[in-house]
């Protein structure tokens, strides 16, 4: 079954010191689809994000992504965890877009998106310039790829983010409330970008605040609270018809 | 007047270099001709060239590279690591560099020779009924290896590790941890994100103590004459003046060459640091200007999402 998803959690577990984060949280996204999680702040749903892609070592619980199990080898029901390689492997495939951008401020646009292919996958400089260059072209900056990132304006900066992660050509994309962190007039230029990447069939999990792009483009809506799933669904009808109390109570806030 | 305060300071500035300028002229102790026919000479020279300049680049490249070595050790997971490095900035920044150089230069005291073997091996043997078993890979004479220069370059180099260690820390733990995240989440491994991400980022807090480091290094290496090297500039300096009975005006020399030497390494800094500082404050933006104004100038979809 789990051939057929791109990611799929089971009963993933978290905890930071005496303080349980996660509670055996569940997920299943298909090929293609875009799961945005919503939720109020400290519900988990970022530190769940770090899960998928090993920057968080969860604590019980599994997770694959496209088949395989995230930092973990299993061998006789027991699971090992996996070499600092293997994991950065595993990564590889992951893109992963962060609130602060964390774009690296020494490298041109340019060179930020050039990095990870040069550096991780060792393809040839001329081949992966260009397929920067046409990143960069994508997310609408073609004319910013010599500029340093304190150069940037932030909606900017975020898309040469996104650019930067669809370098590594990954088969997932987390975003981790990719416009939290933005003047409002600049976070429609992100989901732009990224709904034209939805439309291009990517599968993305968005963890966001932005409701109205989780219902324009979401495929399924997955609301978090207290470190577990409470409610998942069409994104239609966890928003209009919302069977949980505490979903109800937090989209009161947010719409 | 607008100024009268200035004008103030300016005339009693003037009268004081007036007077300094005069004793600088008159005084005959200061022997400038002898000086200056002195301090040319080929062994100063060679002294400055091996004993400080030599010395100096040595010292900080061991230096350097031990010194992140020893930051990560630091950084590192494992407390081991972490407990041998800090004893070890902990010794070396205990102990004064005159007093380290004094020791590295008499270690021949210690052992006639050096070698590197399985320890206690002759204890060992002895335990298993073996007379004198001796295992050991290579050794060599201390006198042929603690010379004057390699001692010295380890004094000075071990004890710069220490310092280079704590600034090189520093400088790593100013750089945000979204960075390294960033660089993991990429799939680069921990020796990229440190080289690629984090150590060209910590460089801007790492460039400007030490620069200031090799500057200090530069006139640290005058205490070489404790070791003793004898090929060091002040050793030379020192030399002549007790041979020829002119102690000041070598002295002079001296001050001349290290404030000729420093200067020098005052001007590499600047540039270095202008260098380290790409992406940030002032200078990226007056950079920023000129390339927007070009990127304006070719037209092109810069704005918002032109995407689709």
């Amino acid at each position: 079954m789990s051939d057929e998803l791109m990611v799929r959690a089971e009963n993933v577990h978290k905890s930071f010191g005496p303080l349980e984060v996660l509670k055996g949280v569940d997920l299943a996204v298909r090929p293609g689809e875009v799961s945005c999680v919503i939720g109020p702040s400290g519900s988990g749903k970022s530190t769940f994000l770090r899960c998928i892609n090993h920057l968080e070592k969860i604590n019980a619980g599994r997770i694959w992504v496209d088949g395989e199990l995230v930092g973990y080898r299993e061998r006789g029901g027991k699971l090992y965890e996996m070499r600092e390689k293997e994991v950065a492997a595993q990564r590889r495939s992951i893109g992963m877009v962060f609130q602060r951008f964390n774009l690296f401020p020494h490298m041109t646009a340019l060179e930020n998106v050039m990095e990870a292919p040069l550096r991780v996958r060792r393809e040839s400089r001329a081949e992966v310039r260009e397929r920067a260059t046409a990143l960069l072209d994508r997310v609408g900056l073609a004319s910013k790829i010599g500029n340093y990132p304190g150069q940037l304006s932030g909606g900017q900066q975020q898309r040469v983010a996104i650019a930067r992660a669809l370098a590594m050509r990954p088969k997932l994309m987390l975003f981790d409330e990719p416009t939290s962190a933005l003047d409002p007039e600049l976070v429609g230029e992100v989901l732009d970008v990224m709904k034209d990447l939805a439309r291009d069939g990517m599968t993305m999990i968005v963890v966001t605040h932005e409701i109205g792009f989780a219902r324009e483009v979401g495929d399924s809506l997955i609301f978090m609270d207290g470190g577990v799933v409470v409610e998942s669904g069409a994104p239609d009808e966890v928003l209009g018809n919302p069977r949980h109390d505490r979903t109800r109570t937090f989209l009161s806030k947010v719409l | 007047m607008r100024h009268p305060g200035r004008w103030l300071a300016v005339a009693v500035l003037a009268v004081l270099t007036a007077m300094f300028v005069h004793m600088l002229v008159t005084n005959d102790a200061f022997q400038w001709a002898f000086m200056v026919d002195n301090m040319f000479r080929p062994p100063i020279i060679e002294g400055l060239v091996r004993g400080t300049v030599v010395m100096t680049i040595c010292a900080m490249l061991l230096g350097v590279t031990l010194g992140v070595v020893i930051a990560v050790m630091r950084l590192s997971d494992n407390p081991i690591l972490r407990a041998v490095a800090w004893l070890y900035t902990w010794f070396f920044r205990a102990v004064p560099r005159l007093v380290l150089l004094a020791v590295f230069g008499n270690l021949g005291i210690l052992w006639s020779r050096i070698e590197f073997g399985v320890p206690f091996d002759t204890q060992i043997g002895r335990l298993f009924g073996i007379d004198n078993l001796e295992l050991r890979a290579f050794g060599f004479t201390s006198r042929d290896v603690l010379t004057g220069f390699m001692a010295g370059l380890l004094g000075l180099a071990l004890s710069e590790a220490a310092y280079m260690a704590e600034i090189v820390r520093a400088g790593i733990q100013s750089v945000e941890g979204g960075q390294a995240e960033a660089a993991t989440a990429l799939g680069m491994s921990r020796g990229q994100t440190l080289r690629r991400v984090v150590l060209p980022q910590a460089m801007r807090v790492i460039i400007p103590p030490t620069g200031n480091e090799t500057i200090a290094m530069l006139k640290d290496t005058s205490l070489l004459l404790y070791v003793p090297v004898s090929m060091e500039l002040f050793f030379q300096l020192d030399a002549v003046g007790k041979r020829t009975f002119q102690i000041f005006p070598m002295y002079v020399a001296a001050c001349l060459w290290y404030l000729l030497l420093t200067s020098v390494l005052l001007v590499g800094q600047y540039f270095l640091e202008r260098h380290f500082s790409r992406g940030y404050g002032q200078q990226a933006r007056a950079r920023m200007k000129l390339r927007g104004f070009a990127a304006e100038q070719g037209g092109g979809g810069g704005g918002t999402g032109a995407v689709g």
